[in-house]
């Protein structure tokens, strides 16, 4: 059975996890202009590699973030988003 | 119907017993160099490049042309998805060019000179709720105004069409109804690349395998080559055509898409007496099911649930789909699965694909090909093919440009195989 770490559960089997999707830091939307608002909205990295994503722990409630390597899948380290702040 | 296949195979017969010694002639060459130079680089020797080339030479006389494949032809895509071919998608567009390929498909065979097993069996898509049942009217109505054969069929329709379907799916989702798809196919999908570098060979393409690409050269906004593992070649027009391996060509361009990366699974039980001869699909259960010539199962399963770029095979696959189809097709409990696979599916916000231009110029995308390439393969060949000779996009895949995201102007294809109702 495949295990996830959540940062406040510990390993649990990965069942009971959501995946996010990829880290994006939104820019400001009143800043910013159309085209680069379409590629946040769009755009993403597409190739494999060691990612930050978000992944959701569903019994918990917990959001944390996952860096994994797209590639392998194995996973680097998680930890909760306010270490990104 | 393949009929110039049949024609000609008692003569090569005749002349093989003939023979003292028995030499299968090789497919395509093997040129041992690569040029320095070509008019046109194909990336990527699966069914799509291949087409491509193929049609760049007989359609329009370019046939200085280069297919870099990084493995084996058709070793991708091409040869790990389910053989589905069909055209009652949801889109005008969609429908437009899926149709367009259904009716290339069917003349293939006898243009390529070589046996596709491309078999009409009926395609069934179940409802089993009534927002599907919705959806399934909303597609009849909008494939029989384009001209293409799709109705909304009832249960006793079903029962009679397929008799060992079991209506109730054991317990909890009935079947309601289905979109019924008379002319939904299923072909051998190996010889659909086989044929293709074949035809392109014969046409002076030179097919390269295991000649991986490891960058693009570019002069401003321009491509001006391709390197690769045996040295570098000059060209001005190149065509990417890797499916789930798009993002690492795209990233040697410098463009961003919009495409995430998932493995999507399948499986063939031991091969049984002919018992299926429709092709069943359920978007609710995620699985669809055929039963190929040689009498295998062929049962493919929604995406795995997140991005992967690895065609790792999982047992929570084979549980799943099992459970699922055995809602279905109940008498298939003693049946053994002796082989499993992935592929990558290279997934677009809205189920569409990405073709044409970019803003690399001379830079020409294939993408996005997720769960619905290979019903593609011949019209994909064929548009790109017009769109690398003309230097525009062939009407039938402008709605799929690439820069379809920067102006907000999505082609919502709610009739993907991936997408539940």
């Amino acid at each position: 059975m495949k295990l996830l770490r959540c940062p406040v559960n510990g390993e649990r089997p990965l069942q009971e996890f959501d995946y996010g999707g990829e880290y994006r830091p939104q820019p400001d939307p009143d800043a910013v202009c159309d085209e680069r608002w379409a590629s946040y909205v769009f755009d993403r990295a597409g190739a494999a590699g060691v990612r930050r994503e978000w992944w959701y722990h569903v019994p918990s409630g917990t959001w944390f973030i996952a860096e994994r390597d797209t590639g392998t899948d194995r996973v680097v380290q998680t930890y909760l988003p306010d270490r990104l702040a | 119907m393949a009929h110039r296949p049949l024609r000609t195979v008692p003569h090569r017969l005749l002349r093989f017993a003939l023979q003292r010694t028995y030499r299968e002639p090789r497919m395509f060459r093997a040129p041992a160099r690569l040029k320095r130079r070509y008019d046109a680089v194909v990336i990527g020797g699966g069914g799509h490049g291949l087409a491509c080339a193929y049609y760049l030479a007989r359609d329009h006389g370019v046939r200085d042309v280069a297919v870099l494949e990084r493995s084996y032809i058709g070793a991708g895509g091409t040869g790990r998805n389910t053989a589905i071919v069909r055209s009652n998608y949801l889109t005008p567009e969609g429908v437009s060019f899926y149709e367009e390929s259904v009716q290339l498909f069917r003349r293939l065979s006898a243009d390529l000179d070589y046996n596709l097993f491309y078999s009409e069996r009926g395609h069934f898509t179940l409802a089993h709720t009534d927002s599907a049942v919705r959806t399934m009217r909303w597609r009849a109505e909008v494939n029989k105004h384009l001209g293409v054969d799709s109705e909304l069929v009832d249960r006793e329709f079903i029962a009679r069409t397929c008799p060992l379907l079991d209506l109730d799916c054991g317990h909890g989702m009935p079947v309601m109804g289905a979109l019924w798809h008379p002319p939904g196919a299923i072909a051998r999908h190996d010889a659909v690349a086989w044929a293709y570098a074949r035809g392109a060979d014969r046409l002076g393409v030179e097919i390269h395998q295991h000649t991986p690409v490891t960058g693009l050269r570019l002069e401003g906004d321009r491509v001006t080559g391709v390197e690769t593992d045996r040295g570098l070649i000059e060209t001005d027009r190149v065509v990417s055509a890797v499916a789930g391996y798009t993002p690492a060509v795209t990233e040697m361009a410098g463009i961003r898409t919009p495409l995430v990366i998932h493995p999507l699974q399948a499986c063939v039980t031991e091969p049984l007496k002919p018992w299926l001869d429709v092709i069943v699909v359920s978007g609710s259960f995620h699985i669809y099911v055929s039963q190929s010539s040689r009498g295998e199962m062929v049962m493919g399963a929604s995406l795995d649930p997140y991005e992967v770029h690895s065609t790792r095979s999982t047992l929570e696959f084979a549980e799943g789909l099992s459970a699922h189809v055995l809602a279905v097709f109940p008498h298939l409990g003693g049946v053994k699965v002796p082989r499993q696979w992935a592929g990558l599916a290279d997934m677009t916000p809205d189920f569409s694909p990405i073709m044409g231009l970019t803003p690399v110029d001379g830079f020409f995308l294939d993408a996005g090909w997720g769960t619905w390439g290979f019903k593609a393969t011949p019209v994909s060949g064929k548009t790109m093919a017009w769109t690398v000779a003309h230097g525009k996009p062939h009407p039938l895949i402008e709605p799929f440009r690439l820069s379809r995201f920067r102006e907000y102007e999505l082609v919502g294809e709610k009739g993907a195989a991936s997408v539940g109702h």
